[in-house]
């Protein structure tokens, strides 16, 4: 069981208040938006170090060509490094000066788990990754009551990383759906919606699950008709069909309508590539996930650029952690470590940041875990957060993560 | 078969049958609780567990009159097509006689979750189907797709389960085992087997993982005359070294798989999977997550029902029927105290919903889009970890999508429910406590009720008018199923 009822505690605000708590809490549009390809992605085939001939041995029949890279220049190291080929949209944002790519991310003694690495991700704490995460944690520092929309998840179930000790955060993973039905029409369905929000305000405190319940329920009930405004946007460009585009679609209606929304989670997944996985075929499943990826973040930050948003927003992508460096036998990558990280956005400085692993396996290589099966972190991750948290949500990230990491953070903001 | 009298709580021992097969089944209709309640609380038990006993008759029912309706699309092919499936379990929820069967396949489905898209997207979406959910009886090449086999084994042998999961076509395909072969061992299955099928995480080393995948080296999959996948075990794949683990592979103590012949080879999965079934982290595990979906969410585990329990599971040699005689006749299963306090999984909740409130004129079709937006769309797990059951399925969208189901479950039961409760529908509070009795809500908060009452009230004197009690009980019916008190179990 994950979380959940020990935040029974939850409290919506009451609808009234709503559109004040909205004002009050900070007029900044300033958003968040966090990224989480699931899974675990391949970084060396999202980021490739196409100058390093280990690379090619220990990747027969998966490593992208040199030719077909998008280059995007080297590291401090030296290291040349290039973009899968279906990140065109990425690399022109990278060359407007508006993609940070953060190599070689993660933690120590990273887990090859896919449930515990996001548990990590999620709380960022590696030793005791249960409870509350990290963007929950900066919702319960905000003045109370929190409007209701402060956070929105656009998959089904609210994330780790956005669970609060006291603040309920809505899963609303479609605007249309996202209403409140009667069987009777007229006068009758309003008398139905009284009474039902009548019976989701009884918080029962000796029954934690009862009242978990009816407080989610009355989240839904505060959070409705502004959620209903959404359905109305119309977007600058035309995104591409597939539910990860469409969440962002959503996320720049939420924008553009000004529901107060700050934090936004959205998701996409595939990325477990332990076979088949054809980085190089048209319709290998990694092309598919990139060119999803790719589809999706450019008709986002060109949405947002045309309606004037971008400078307000950052977009933050992770994974729970990177592959295996050699293939296996299925044309595909085993769980591994270290991975890496995305921010785009008007307020990001764009570039590579930190330095590309060298592949070589020997037992004085630095950059690689694992008897050389695995990539090492390089920039511990709950640095990036730090520097998030600190120079973009404008809270302090010392309390919000339980430590000082802003050592070492990469200053992509 | 909905015009019966309802049995009534005041019937003795109903409560705790009422209770039973909330959890041991997907709720009871008034004909079917009148009928458990005759053979007693020990005798339902027996009924659930044993279920040899009862015909498995239910898939003859589906297309006949008096039964959930489905919705063919030119034929209705549950082996071939996933919707068809899909319709064809949830009806199996509804009707079965043997519940607990069915109960058992969803919590097996959800251990071991797989996901029908990867099998579809490898071998096409009519192939997908038939490896998740084909009965041998209605295959030209008898294929038992994996919900079939979790059926078989709902209530059988664990460590025969395991066995039966490893060589599954479906599994193989899911956690990639067809294509690990020698030189080039593929981790996935072997990484899950103890992680989440067994062990648990933090309960063994990466060390056995590289291990455990050479283990299963050769346990492909073959197709014999173009017309099915199946099963393979192929020597010349099989990594015949010997293989060493950090736990105790066998009764002595071995830590030490031994190099094998590449013919003898296959017998390395079955040592590690009777390792793994042995492991004392397994039973245990295997306890807490039937406490958590039989007996409680709320509160502290009983650590003394779970000992219990993973004392019986190895005592048995891994058979699950004693472990679940034990679990549905302990007292901590009998305590009031732990009388709603389960939250429901959408597809109990919609099952139950269907068996309380009526089915005449609905079709199982019409629960698949729901139940996706309440977070469970059958064959489609999340991810290998299965659905995160408890608070998990209590988002506000999935909140919902639960209301929302009520009100088109209501909404096409408008004028059964009427024929029903005409009877009682003297007043607003009678039509009320009628719809409590039958929907078998906990009770309602004294300010719930009254929110309910007042809403029964709401646009004018009470007449008892036809129109007037379709309108309500419908309207109830909504505001009942689609309460928070109604979610938990």
């Amino acid at each position: 069981m994950r979380g959940g009822v020990s935040a029974f505690t939850v409290s919506f605000a009451a609808p009234a208040f709503l559109s004040d708590l909205a004002r009050a809490q900070g007029r900044t549009r300033r958003n968040l938006v966090v990224l989480y390809l699931s899974g675990g992605n391949d970084a060396l085939s999202t980021l490739i170090p196409y100058n390093d001939p280990q690379y090619y041995a220990r990747r027969p029949t998966i490593a992208i060509p040199a030719a077909s890279v998008l280059q995007v220049g080297s590291d401090k190291a030296g290291n040349a490094l290039g973009l899968h080929p279906r990140l065109g949209g990425l690399r022109s944002i990278y060359n407007a000066g508006r993609l940070a790519i953060i190599q070689r991310t993660g933690y120590l003694n990273s887990s090859r788990s896919h449930f515990a690495g996001t548990d990590i991700w999620s709380t960022a704490d590696p030793r005791t990754p249960q409870g509350t995460g990290w963007l929950g944690r900066y919702l319960d520092t905000l003045p109370s009551p929190v409007d209701p929309l402060t956070a929105w998840a656009t998959t089904r179930e609210v994330p780790r990383t956005l669970q609060a000790r006291t603040v309920g955060v809505p899963a609303i993973p479609s605007v249309t759906g996202y209403a409140f039905a009667s069987p009777n029409g007229g006068v009758d369905a309003q008398y139905a919606r009284d009474s039902a929000t009548r019976i989701a305000s009884h918080v029962p405190v000796d029954q934690p699950h009862l009242a978990f319940v009816n407080a989610t329920a009355h989240g839904a009930f505060a959070t409705l008709d502004r959620v209903a405004k959404v359905t109305s946007y119309v977007s600058t460009v035309t995104y591409p069909g597939d539910g990860f585009a469409q969440a962002l679609r959503t996320i720049a209606g939420a924008m553009v309508k000004d529901v107060g929304t700050k934090v936004f989670w959205v998701q996409t997944g595939g990325y477990d590539t332990h076979s088949a996985q054809n980085p190089n075929a048209a319709n290998g499943a990694y092309s598919n996930l990139m060119n999803t990826l790719n589809g999706g973040l450019s008709a986002f930050y060109s949405d947002l650029l045309n309606q004037g948003l971008l400078g307000d927003t950052l977009v933050l992508q992770f994974s729970e952690f990177g592959r295996r460096i050699t293939e296996n036998g299925s044309q595909g990558t085993d769980h591994g470590a270290a991975s890496v990280m995305l921010a785009l956005g008007g307020g990001v400085r764009g570039g590579i940041y930190g330095m590309a692993p060298n592949l070589r396996i020997a037992p004085d290589n630095p950059t690689l875990e694992n008897n050389g099966a695995d990539v090492h972190y390089e920039t511990d991750f709950r640095s990036v957060y730090a520097r998030v948290i600190d120079a973009w949500l404008g809270a302090d990230s010392t309390s919000v993560l339980g430590a000082d990491f802003r050592v070492g953070a990469p200053a992509f903001l | 078969m909905q015009s019966v009298p309802v049995p009534g709580r005041g019937r003795r021992g109903a409560e705790l049958i009422e209770h039973l097969l909330r959890r041991a089944g997907f709720g009871a209709t008034p004909d079917e609780l009148n009928a458990y309640v005759d053979l007693g609380f020990t005798g339902t038990v027996s009924d659930l567990i044993d279920y040899e006993q009862v015909p498995d008759a239910v898939d003859s029912l589906i297309g006949k009159p008096g039964y959930a309706a489905i919705t063919p699309r030119g034929g209705f092919l549950p082996a071939q097509n996933i919707t068809d499936a899909r319709q064809r379990w949830v009806f199996r929820m509804v009707h079965s006689g043997r519940p607990l069967q069915e109960k058992m396949t969803l919590f097996w489905h959800n251990h071991f979750a797989t996901a029908y898209s990867k099998v579809a997207g490898a071998f096409g979406s009519t192939e997908g189907a038939r490896y998740m959910a084909a009965k041998p009886s209605e295959d030209p090449n008898r294929v038992e797709g994996q919900i079939e086999l979790l059926r078989r084994h709902a209530l059988g042998n664990f460590r025969d389960l395991l066995v039966a999961v490893a060589k599954d076509t479906a599994m193989l395909v899911w956690l990639d085992g067809r294509t690990n072969v020698k030189g080039r061992p593929q981790e996935n299955f072997a990484r899950e087997l103890m992680e989440l099928f067994t062990m648990g995480v933090d309960t063994f080393a990466e060390a056995d993982v590289y291990a455990g995948a050479r283990v299963f080296t050769g346990w492909n999959l073959t197709r014999p005359s173009n017309a099915y996948y199946t099963f393979s075990y192929v020597a010349s794949q099989h990594d015949t070294t010997a293989k060493e683990f950090t736990f105790p592979v066998y009764a002595d103590g071995g830590k030490t798989i031994p190099a094998r012949t590449a013919g003898a080879g296959q017998q390395d999965g079955l040592d590690l999977i009777a390792a793994v079934a042995r492991h004392p982290a397994t039973g245990p595990r295997l306890a807490r997550k039937l406490y958590d979906f039989f007996i409680s969410e709320v509160g502290r585990r009983d650590e003394t029902l779970i000992a219990e329990l993973a004392a019986v599971y190895y005592d048995s040699d891994f058979e699950m029927k004693p472990v679940l005689r034990h679990l549905l006749m302990s007292p901590q299963f009998a305590d009031t105290s732990n009388r709603y306090a389960r939250y429901s999984w959408p597809a109990e909740f919609v099952a139950r919903a269907l068996k309380e409130v009526g089915w005449t004129g609905f079709s199982v079709n019409d629960t698949l889009t729901p139940m996706s937006s309440m977070g469970q769309q059958l064959f489609e797990p999340p991810d290998v970890a299965g659905w995160e059951p408890g608070p998990g399925w209590f988002s506000t969208g999935g909140m919902l999508a639960r209301m929302n189901f009520a009100a088109s479950l209501a909404t096409n039961q408008k004028f059964n429910l009427r024929t029903l409760a005409r009877d009682s529908a003297k007043s607003p509070e009678s039509l009320l406590a009628f719809l409590l009795d039958r929907l078998t809500a906990p009770s309602f908060a004294p300010e719930s009720r009254r929110a309910l009452l007042d809403y029964a009230r709401a646009g004018g004197s009470w007449t008892g008018s036809e129109s007037q009690v379709t309108t309500k009980a419908a309207g109830l019916v909504h505001l009942i199923v689609g309460s928070g008190d109604y979610q938990i179990v």
